[in-house]
């Protein structure tokens, strides 16, 4: 066994184990740990398969910065989860019908999957190695799907100012600091320097 | 013989440890130095002595202090999640190790020449915000927990300008490995030819996000011993306070590393005809630790609104003009072709 396949079995075996622990541990916060255990773990995976970049990537994004935002909102959550497991019961047989619905959606979707004539000789074909695969991805993105890059970035843009629009309000009771205002003080207005003799105090 | 070091597993994973060792052990054993030293700076500007007492001229005190922490006992505060408290300071120093597997010291001399290497430091040091995190939470008090989000929220604001910046690099260089942004600076006027010239504005940015980042005076807000006492670690003793002081300072050597090999190229001599080499390097990161001693020795701290408006409303526009700029700059190839290091070919 190679050192490659050693630790695609140890990456492998974190992340089942990381999404496993995320559904059933107690405490949300360790579920939310263990999930970022799970990113990790797939990053490792990607390394493997020779897409360095998007595992580097999923680590800023996901594990940088989303996962730090879930740990926040979940340290500051004081829910009983316990009487929320108990009041789940009542929801179940909605839950399961959904499952269900997604499931038999699913089977339809790869019923009717047909692979296209040229797909196995691109999945054969040799992979460039004189292109690091930063390079390519940048050009492809770029330039042949720029259009389509710029369209997900101004909806995300516009999801962005939607949701400080919604959140946004001007409250008048409360004091605010003007920042230009402490930085353009004039020490010499507002303070005074005394000269003090040793033993005697002003 | 170098075929068992080449092509069988042990083989390898032998090499692969005994440079890990090679680069880890003085690594760590010259944080001790470095804590000693910077002491001594601080001692110097305050016209104090310093350590003076253990060994000559109190050089072994990191020593003595190192097997004060591991002989005292580890207290857990009740109720504290017993697993995630101490995980957390090993979280923090170990993100602060690993990030050296790609740091070069020499042409080609890093444990790991990925090509993606600059993200990958990036990725691991914002990890090292999870140490802070999960120790602030698992302490089970509130005082940790409000130090905690704190020392979260500078670290992932500082984060970003950082980002920006060594995109910046990028730009000029056209590649993510280090040995790439080194080489890009390589050129017949020596310490002319570097970034910092021609990325003086974020070099300033760069150096101060870099305090920032690493918890360093004048934003040491997370410790704040004075006023706040040490918001995320105050529940900590013993070897795992000993674990996060460890990390705080490696990445701190971490920083000088990435200022020198990002704007004062790496291993390459300031002065033409003189060779490059490792010693260069480190010199770099040397004068790079000193004036980060000297910037704590004379600055007051600053405020925890002013450090946040400095990081979103002054750093993070800055910075990302500063993207916008050398892209064009390096589109049109001006000042003959200076940040377009990838285009004129060195």
């Amino acid at each position: 066994m190679t050192i490659a396949a050693l630790a695609f079995y140890l990456f492998a075996i974190t992340t089942i184990a990381g999404g496993l622990f995320t559904v059933i541990s107690r405490n949300p916060v360790h579920s939310v740990l263990w999930l970022i255990l799970a990113f990790l773990s797939s990053a490792g995976l990607f390394v493997l398969l020779g897409a360095e970049f998007v595992a580097m990537l999923l680590i800023i994004v996901y594990v940088g910065a989303v996962a730090v935002l879930f740990l926040f909102v979940v340290m500051m959550l004081d829910v009983d989860f316990a009487e929320l497991k108990a009041e789940m019961a009542k929801y179940m047989p909605l839950a399961l019908l959904i499952g269900v619905i997604l499931l038999m959606q699913l089977g339809m979707a790869f019923g009717a999957w047909t692979e296209a004539d040229q797909a196995q000789a691109l999945r054969g074909a040799v992979t460039p190695t004189e292109t690091h695969n930063t390079a390519a991805l940048g050009a492809l993105i770029y330039d042949r799907y720029f259009l389509i890059f710029q369209l997900a970035g101004l909806i995300l843009l516009v999801a962005m100012i939607g949701a400080i629009v919604l959140t946004l309000r001007h409250r008048q009771d409360v004091k605010r600091q003007d920042i230009f205002e402490q930085l353009y003080r004039d020490p010499a207005k507002a303070m005074e320097l005394k000269d003090v003799k040793p033993g005697q105090g002003l | 013989m170098a075929e068992f070091f080449t092509n069988t597993n042990l083989g390898i994973f032998l090499v692969i440890l005994a440079k890990t060792l090679l680069l880890i052990l003085p690594i760590v054993a010259s944080t001790a130095f470095l804590m000693y030293g910077e002491r001594k700076i601080w001692a110097a500007v305050q016209l104090r002595r310093g350590p003076n007492v253990v060994g000559a001229f109190g050089i072994l005190q990191s020593f003595a202090d190192f097997i004060k922490y591991i002989v005292k006992e580890v207290v857990f505060p009740a109720g504290a999640d017993r697993v995630v408290f101490l995980l957390a300071p090993m979280i923090s120093v170990v993100m602060a190790v690993i990030v050296w597997a790609v740091i070069p010291f020499g042409d080609g001399w890093a444990i790991a020449d990925i090509n993606v290497a600059i993200l990958y430091v990036f990725a691991v040091s914002s990890l090292e915000v999870y140490g802070v995190i999960m120790g602030g939470w698992a302490s089970n008090s509130k005082y940790p927990f409000l130090g905690s989000l704190r020392s979260a929220a500078q670290m992932i604001s500082y984060e970003v300008s950082i980002g920006l910046i060594i995109i910046g690099i990028i730009i000029s260089t056209g590649s993510l490995n280090f040995g790439d942004i080194v080489n890009a600076q390589k050129g017949n006027y020596g310490l002319l030819n570097w970034y910092w010239l021609p990325h003086l504005p974020m070099l300033f940015l760069f150096y101060i996000s870099a305090l920032a980042e690493t918890n360093r005076p004048p934003f040491d807000l997370p410790e704040a011993e004075s006023e706040l006492v040490a918001g995320y670690q105050v529940e900590y003793s013993s070897t795992p306070f000993m674990l996060f002081f460890l990390g705080e300072l490696l990445a701190m050597v971490l920083m000088t590393a990435l200022v020198t090999l990002l704007f004062f190229g790496g291993w390459l001599s300031p002065i033409p005809g003189i060779s490059d080499g490792l010693l260069w390097m480190v010199g770099k990161m040397f004068l790079v630790y000193f004036t980060f001693s000297m910037v704590k020795a004379i600055t007051p701290r600053y405020r925890y609104d002013q450090l946040m408006r400095l990081g979103w409303k002054v750093f993070l526009p800055l910075s990302l003009a500063w993207v916008v700029i050398v892209s064009f700059l390096a589109k049109f190839e001006a000042f003959g072709g200076v940040y377009a290091r990838w285009a004129i070919g060195g």
